[in-house]
């Protein structure tokens, strides 16, 4: 590619990122939430782990910003340390799924006849159910653990890349490009990897970062319902399950927990959402949820 | 038309085949071995022996190569017959139609409160576009779309329960147990329906024939409620309809907060006590639901507005 058309492309997408304040406004909270995980054991006061059990359900002060939970820990912290949890969740479970789905809409979009028919009827099948019972049973069947969770997640969100995948590839297999590859002989793993990939790219990396935002949900509802990743790790799904018991006496481990999630997912839809608007304006307005 | 409907039900039956294989396949993903666990259930692990656990491999019928138990439970499992809970020992279906009630009842009371709340907000908000209260409405409509059900549930539990006193923490029975799940199962429905009848709306009122009416001198009541209203509807209605399946979602988180009676805490609860039969009954039955919720939405979808076409879509 020339250099400076690259280089252009890239300013227009920096000018229009500017005019986009929910998109920058997403950007600048993901970075934020980045920085928090990366540095989570300088940013926390106290080790997420500690428990002080005199000082159990203290509301916030100086020293406990956020109060203390059941066992005396530090709301704060756990909520500081559980946001590396949330980050690793979101952004490896979402590259595995998308990977997964690229692969499988690669190879039925550029094979159509019975490849095609046959990913597209496992991807019908997985979609029929409802995800969140999906993970929820696998998850739940697996037993509790981080691994397992990942894997439960990742099971029920291919299915979406696979579809626009195989879409796209559909559709540019209609232009002159992909013929003349063809023609000049290139093999089949060439055409996709080269030619078809970076040109149907753009929809999943937009795709990819609403699907961070939605795994951490997930992850969180999963955890919620104690099927998730287990105490005593700080995870806010499963702060807010504790909370949940100690509603009158400490709100505040129902409270803080809830908002980290809430601002969390909020960002990777903002961002999501944006570059959606930034990659393909054509595109705006037309998904409304 | 007909055609389509005929393709669309054999893909149905299609994905109803695969729906019970992986059904059927999930139960193997639990460590250990099945005939165990039943006993351990059964007989509680103190108890556990050798011997019995070859009983119930061999009543079970668990000896058997995969493929033979996976037929042979498709063939009760086509009949109604999804076996018995290992915990309570009763008919899965009986325990399945005991809870449905209490789901039907909570997804439908959430429905009614997203449409009484989504849709006169939807409406105003696309009248009144780029008003105080458009934004308002967006604003909330942004906060009712992202906040985790789970969280708000709590919140309202926390504030009308706790706090106030209004309402009772969690239960089942009476029009006050009913709110708050509802009002939680509904919110999220609400957010995305307001944005989408306002944004329909706003797409019709922008139409010639809206421009029509108005150079006719029609009065803007007339035009909103007899011109714009019926068309911008189709896109809200089939939302609602893929909603619904969403709302079985929902359910799950929902009951497990507020001990509602339901197919979702019945799900939960039998996870936890690895009850498999019931696991493989309530998971079949919702995405069977699922599946018809869909097919229909999308039959309707074709009815509704001729415009579309499904020639080769798959």
């Amino acid at each position: 590619m020339d250099l400076t058309a690259a280089a252009s492309g890239q300013n227009l997408t920096l000018q229009r990122l500017k005019k986009n304040k929910s998109a920058l406004a997403g950007l600048v909270i993901v970075l934020l939430l980045l920085i928090i995980a990366l540095f989570a054991p300088l940013l926390a006061p106290h080790h997420p782990h500690e428990q002080k059990l005199d000082l159990a359900l203290t509301a916030p002060c100086q020293e406990y910003p956020f109060g203390t939970d059941h066992f005396g820990r530090c709301i704060f912290s756990r909520i500081i340390f559980g946001t590396r949890t949330s980050l690793e969740i979101g952004v490896i479970v979402t590259a595995i799924s998308a990977f997964t789905g690229i692969v499988f809409g690669l190879l039925g979009g550029f094979y159509s006849g019975f490849v095609d028919e046959l990913i597209m009827r496992v991807v019908d099948i997985f979609l029929a159910f409802p995800g969140l019972i999906l993970a929820l049973v696998i998850a739940g069947l697996l037993g509790p653990g981080m691994f397992n969770v990942m894997f439960a997640l990742a099971l029920v969100g291919w299915m979406g890349y696979t579809r626009v995948v195989r879409g796209a590839v559909l559709a540019e297999k209609e232009k002159g490009f992909f013929a003349a590859a063809k023609a000049l002989g290139a093999g089949d793993f060439y055409i996709m990897y080269r030619h078809l990939l970076p040109n149907i790219i753009a929809p999943v990396i937009v795709m990819a970062t609403l699907g961070i935002g939605h795994a951490i949900l997930t992850a969180a509802g999963l955890s919620f319902l104690g099927l998730g990743i287990q105490p005593p790790a700080p995870v806010w799904g499963s702060m807010l399950n504790d909370g949940k018991n100690y509603l009158q006496a400490a709100p505040q481990m129902t409270i803080f927990p809830g908002f980290a999630i809430m601002i969390t997912v909020l960002a990777f839809n903002f961002l999501g959402d944006g570059m959606r608007d930034i990659l393909d304006p054509k595109l705006k307005e037309k998904r409304i949820t | 038309m007909l055609k389509y409907i005929a393709r669309r039900l054999a893909l149905l039956v299609v994905v109803v085949i695969g729906v019970t294989l992986l059904t059927f396949s999930l139960m193997h993903l639990a460590p250990g071995d099945p005939a165990e666990m039943i006993a351990i259930n059964r007989y509680g692990l103190e108890n556990l022996t050798g011997e019995n656990i070859e009983q119930i491999r061999a009543a079970e019928g668990l000896h058997a190569p995969v493929h033979i138990q996976y037929l042979r439970w498709l063939r009760h499992t086509v009949r109604g017959d999804f076996g018995y809970s290992l915990v309570t020992g009763a008919p899965v279906r009986e325990e399945i139609l005991l809870r449905l009630p209490a789901t039907l009842k909570l997804a439908f009371a959430a429905l009614l409160v997203s449409l009484l709340i989504a849709v006169p907000a939807g409406i105003i908000s696309a009248v009144k576009h780029h008003s105080p209260w458009d934004y308002a409405t967006m604003t909330g409509a942004l906060l009712g779309v992202s906040m985790p059900n789970f969280w708000l549930g709590l919140l309202l539990m926390l504030l009308f329960s706790v706090i106030l006193g209004w309402f009772p923490v969690c239960g089942y029975g009476s029009l006050r147990h009913t709110i708050l799940p509802a009002v939680t199962l509904g919110a999220g429905m609400a957010a995305i329906t307001t944005r989408l009848t306002r944004s329909s709306m706003l797409e019709v009122l922008s139409q010639d024939y809206i421009i029509a009416a108005r150079s006719k001198g029609l009065s803007e009541k007339s035009i909103i409620c007899n011109h714009a209203l019926k068309n911008s509807f189709i896109p809200v209605l089939t939302m609602i309809g893929l909603q619904l399946g969403h709302l079985l979602e929902g359910a799950v988180i929902v009951e497990s907060i507020f001990a509602w009676p339901g197919i979702g805490k019945l799900l939960v609860d039998s996870i936890f006590a690895r009850d498999f039969s019931v696991i493989q009954g309530c998971v079949l039955l919702f995405a069977v639901l699922f599946v018809i919720v869909n097919l229909l939405v999308d039959i309707s979808y074709v009815y509704l507005d001729p415009r579309i076409r499904y020639e080769k879509e798959s």
